[in-house]
């Protein structure tokens, strides 16, 4: 993916580096010596870590971009079976359901889009009940069944559209639509988080979902959905072949979509009861509580662009 | 401490080649006051056990340097030197085998491990004495507490241990990987008899327990 040493390319690593270095001097301006644990510092440096490990993974190319994602795919799998109920019976079984993972991102890298959108969805589905049949135990089958195939649709399955989009052939050009649209997906999803919580803090006075999220207020979301669709419209033009009114339609429906994965994934973790899906990325939690609004966005993007612009 | 080198250097290559990578790499430990865990011997850890992981775990954390240290105090006849399971845990996992059938004799099992407390070392003890049922806890021997009356000098680290007996529980041979808690304790306070000591640290544990949510295994 020699793209990305294009101006556009540069002037968005630029930007991201410009915006690391001013937070973290504002964390470190904010934090003084002996205040305690600076959660806004530790979010900043979790941040440093994830985009040079996903700016590493794109300038080493499309390969290393998709085993990135089936890295990700693999430790939000983990997070979500180390919280949720399991059976002991189902040990081995989880094992086969780790499996998907490099299956599912195979077919991503072969790009087999006939099987890469039925893998987990048909074959995951039909497959790791049967094979729990086999293994005789029916008390609490259906939750079982149901809870492993949710968090291969949530972890795999729909994280692994964000990699699919590096493959995805564009129609305009015939080539695939490389790594400007993955780009796009990533920082409009990302910055979403920060501005619905931004303006959450700034402006928040109505609760939005009081029993999943007290947190979340009307104004957070609002202003959320604004603040990203200006970024999505200004970046869309660069970075994916979206057209002007396309770009508005989805900077309003990915702000929208990422905080219903937000609020889906928090309903989740209450109905479990834990704060966080684990503790990988200091200031945040776990990882899929970093990617818990990508993990709707992924393929809503993925099958906009795919139906507006792919071949 | 007085083994062969090549022991020493085929337990450090297993730990960086294998240990490591699988312990924080494919299964992701989740450590919890990194700070408290003993930096020099002569020190006992204290753990909760579930799974042969556990050791794993702990070896993972501790720096290469101090590796030489670090024993896990085991039944002898649990890892006889003919069995596989035996040389593997005693040449790489290192452990410092204790006889459970001398102690019936009326011999004294905490001998060697008195002697290698006072050439320095990390010791690892399992008050529950035996994995038991995944994830379900055990009464506590009492075997560090008599231990612990002869060195009472020497600092016992509790440390709660949850999700190992998920990732290989007993009689399992194939891993399944699972995020791991590993909590670490301050050290136990004196106490004034056996008694007081068990409940200190029975207390420890389940109070290390508390700072991490329960895993559900059903």
């Amino acid at each position: 993916m020699g793209e990305i040493m294009t101006p556009t390319g540069m002037w968005i690593g630029a930007g991201l580096l410009a915006v690391l270095v001013a937070a973290t001097a504002y964390g470190m301006a904010k934090g003084k010596p002996d205040s305690g644990p600076n959660e806004f510092l530790d979010r900043v440096k979790s941040w440093w870590v994830m985009i040079g490990i996903i700016g590493l993974a794109i300038v080493l190319g499309r390969t290393a971009t998709i085993v990135l994602f089936a890295v990700i795919s693999y430790i939000a799998l983990k997070e979500y079976f180390s919280i949720v109920p399991t059976r002991r019976t189902d040990r081995l079984i989880l094992l086969l359901a780790y499996l998907a993972v490099p299956v599912q991102y195979y077919w991503v890298g072969i790009a087999w889009y006939g099987v890469f959108i039925i893998f987990v969805p048909v074959y995951m589905f039909l497959g790791l009940p049967a094979a729990m049949v086999l293994r005789g135990e029916t008390a609490g089958f259906l939750k079982a069944a149901g809870t492993l195939h949710w968090g291969l649709m949530v972890c795999v399955f729909s994280i692994s559209h964000a990699a699919y989009l590096t493959v995805a052939t564009d129609a305009a050009t015939g080539e695939p639509f490389g790594v400007g649209p993955l780009v796009f997906l990533l920082i409009v999803t990302q910055f979403n988080d920060v501005a619905q919580y931004m303006s959450g803090k700034t402006f928040g006075r109505h609760k939005i979902a009081p029993k999943v999220s007290p947190n979340k207020t009307v104004e957070g979301f609002a202003g959320g959905v604004l603040a990203t669709l200006a970024l999505s419209v200004a970046l869309a033009g660069f970075l994916t072949p979206l057209t002007f009114m396309q770009s508005i339609a989805l900077g309003i429906a990915l702000p929208v979509a990422g905080f219903l994965g937000d609020v889906t994934m928090s309903a989740i973790k209450r109905d479990i009861g834990v704060k966080d899906t684990g503790s990988l990325l200091p200031g945040h939690g776990g990882l899929l509580d970093r990617i818990d609004s990508l993990t709707f966005t992924a393929p809503l993007f993925f099958h906009a662009l795919f139906y507006l612009h792919g071949a | 401490m007085n083994r062969p080198r090549w022991t020493h250097l085929l337990r450090l290559a297993f730990v960086v080649l294998f240990v490591r990578p699988v312990m924080l790499a494919a299964v992701g430990l989740s450590v919890r006051n990194r700070e408290r865990l003993p930096g020099e011997g002569p020190a006992i850890i204290a753990a909760n056990h579930n799974s042969h992981a556990d050791t794993l775990a702990l070896m993972a954390l501790f720096p290469l340097n101090h590796l030489h240290l670090v024993r896990a105090v085991a039944a002898e006849d649990h890892f006889r030197e003919d069995t596989l399971i035996g040389w593997v845990a005693r040449n790489l996992l290192g452990i410092l085998p204790i006889s459970r059938a001398g102690a019936k004799k009326g011999a004294d099992p905490l001998i060697p491990v008195v002697e290698a407390l006072d050439q320095g070392a990390i010791l690892i003890i399992y008050p529950e004495g035996t994995r038991g049922e995944p994830e379900k806890p055990q009464s506590f021997k009492r075997g560090i507490a008599h231990l612990r009356q002869r060195r009472p000098d020497v600092p016992v680290i509790p440390i709660f241990l949850q999700g190992f007996g998920k990732l290989l529980p007993r009689g399992a041979w194939i891993p399944v990987p699972f995020f791991c808690d590993v909590v670490i304790g301050e050290p136990l306070p004196e106490a004034a008899d056996r008694k007081a000591m068990m409940a200190n640290l029975e207390g420890a544990i389940t109070a290390l327990a508390s700072q991490v949510p329960d895993t559900v295994w059903e």
